[in-house]
């Protein structure tokens, strides 16, 4: 096998508050090759947001080793990674294009060729007829999908999300999931996708990491053998339930 | 949207109404409250220079009012750049707020003598903490995960700033500016009681001398109708700067 895209080797990371440690992240190891969707799933305070920082740069880290990028795929850690959060984060005074356009304004990319882009974008995740709305037109659902829409605006290789659809109702975040999927096959990035939803990372993953807390440590990280596309029904299937159960049990839950 | 313009009209109309109705039916004494059309009649009597005195309360209240939006904003971005000097001001501002302006008044005679330039002082003095307190607020609302893109981004802090600090920090800035409209208007009008020889603060110490009500009660007019145009300018430059703001890219 050719070397991977992401590589992490025993990664560690200590947050000292008023003298005391905290244990965020440990014993992380694992590799992602390039077009994977990874789903990281854990409970609360099991560091997965710290983690996803770290892939993001944004943080530092103790031990270990992280290397993003290889040969076939060179990394650029200034324009290579998109960022999706729980929250959509859209500037209020700027309308669905312009805020799409925030990443390409930052990079100083030619302005005429990313608007083209845009509208490719915002056609890819159903936004077409919203470019020139403001988001509080918008629903929460379609204010995330066009947040989806600015990290990938400046065709960056690695998306990072951080429970994007955490904040969604029930149903809404069932469609956001196979959008995300449809977007992710169509757009062919490399996601590391952070949730705390075990089913949503069965479904999403082609490979699960689990995160466990108190101590933080990574407990599991196995790949997910459900065919694509996938659709709802495949929640029902046996192997669904199997790929879920094993991961209630590394949390304690089953 | 005419509804609600309309309504708005009527209710002033219908207080002017109730004036009208209530000094007349009332029988009130003439320098006890004059009716509105004696109001009216105040502006005929040449002697008050009415043009001459409008102006000067005005020129006192835009003058104060701008400088202290200068100033203001201008104070608020430097504790925004240089966090040390925010610490070291900001509580220094807090406790001169809590001086009450007007006690100064008798101090900036003394410092600047009769006229407008101290009376643009008071109004200055009073409408500029504000101001100051707002936009150094907005400047800070980022949200953190805002800031995290824009790192990854390896975007600059002028990048920040232009792109996502100042603009969100707008409606922040007008609240500020709205409130200290209102307070500019106090500020003059006290500025001319305490010291003064021109303005409608003055023209109203010199007419309570010969009881002309409806002198006063004109000028009172005069004085809130100054206060809302500006206010009205806020107002319109506000709405002006949301929808510019959505259409820079």
């Amino acid at each position: 096998m050719s070397e991977p895209f992401i590589h992490l080797a025993g990664v560690k990371k200590v947050y000292r508050t008023g003298g005391t440690d905290f244990l965020a992240v440990s014993e992380v190891t694992f590799d992602v090759e390039a077009g994977e969707l990874v789903a990281l799933v854990g409970p609360s305070g099991c560091g997965k947001t710290t983690l996803l920082k770290i892939l993001a740069g944004l943080h530092s880290y103790e031990a270990g080793e992280v290397r993003i990028g290889s040969p076939a795929q060179p990394f650029d850690p200034s324009r290579d990674i998109g960022m999706v959060f729980q929250q959509p984060l859209l500037l209020k005074w700027r309308r669905v294009i312009d805020n799409v356009l925030l990443p390409a304004e930052i990079l100083g990319l030619p302005m005429a060729e990313s608007r083209e882009r845009v509208r490719d974008l915002l056609q890819l995740v159903g936004l077409k007829d919203s470019e020139h709305k403001f988001p509080y037109e918008l629903s929460g659902g379609m204010q995330q999908r066009a947040a989806i829409a600015r990290a990938l605006v400046h065709d960056p290789k690695l998306i990072l999300m951080d429970e994007p659809f955490g904040a969604l109702d029930a149903l809404t975040r069932e469609k956001m999931n196979l959008e995300l999927l449809r977007i992710w096959q169509k757009a062919g990035k490399t996601i590391v996708f952070v949730t705390h939803g075990i089913t949503e990372a069965v479904f999403l993953g082609t490979r699960v990491i689990v995160l466990t807390a108190g101590p933080a440590r990574m407990a599991d990280n196995f790949r997910v053998e459900l065919p694509h596309p996938r659709t709802l029904d495949i929640k029902t299937s046996e192997q669904f339930g199997e790929y879920s159960r094993r991961i209630y049990r590394l949390l304690g839950m089953a | 949207m005419l509804q609600r313009y309309g309504l708005a009209v009527l209710s002033h109309l219908l207080l002017v109404a109730a004036w009208h109705f209530f000094v007349v039916l009332g029988n009130v004494p003439k320098f006890v409250m004059p009716s509105p059309y004696d109001t009216v009649r105040a502006l005929l009597v040449p002697n008050y220079r009415w043009v001459e005195n409008v102006s000067v309360t005005a020129v006192e209240i835009f003058g104060g009012y701008f400088l202290a939006v200068i100033a203001g904003i201008g104070i608020a971005l430097l504790f925004s750049w240089f966090r040390t000097l925010e610490m070291l001001a900001m509580p220094l501002l807090v406790s001169l707020n809590i001086i009450p302006k007007v006690a100064l008044g008798p101090l900036i005679i003394v410092w600047f003598s009769y006229g407008i330039k101290p009376n643009m002082m008071m109004a200055f003095a009073i409408c500029f903490f504000p101001i100051v307190l707002t936009t150094a607020r907005g400047l800070r609302e980022v949200e953190p995960d805002l800031l995290d893109l824009v790192r990854t981004l390896k975007g600059s802090r002028w990048q920040i700033f232009t792109k996502i600090q100042l603009p969100g920090a707008l409606p922040y800035i007008f609240a500020g500016m709205k409130v200290a409209a209102i307070l500019a208007v106090a500020g003059a009008i006290v500025g001319e009681f305490l010291g003064s020889d021109r303005g409608l603060g003055y023209l109203m110490l010199q007419v309570q001398v010969t009881l002309d009500t409806a002198a006063m009660f004109m000028a009172v007019i005069l004085i809130t109708l100054i206060g809302m145009v500006l206010y009205g300018m806020v107002l319109g430059l506000e709405r002006l700067l949301v929808v510019r703001d959505a259409r820079i890219q």
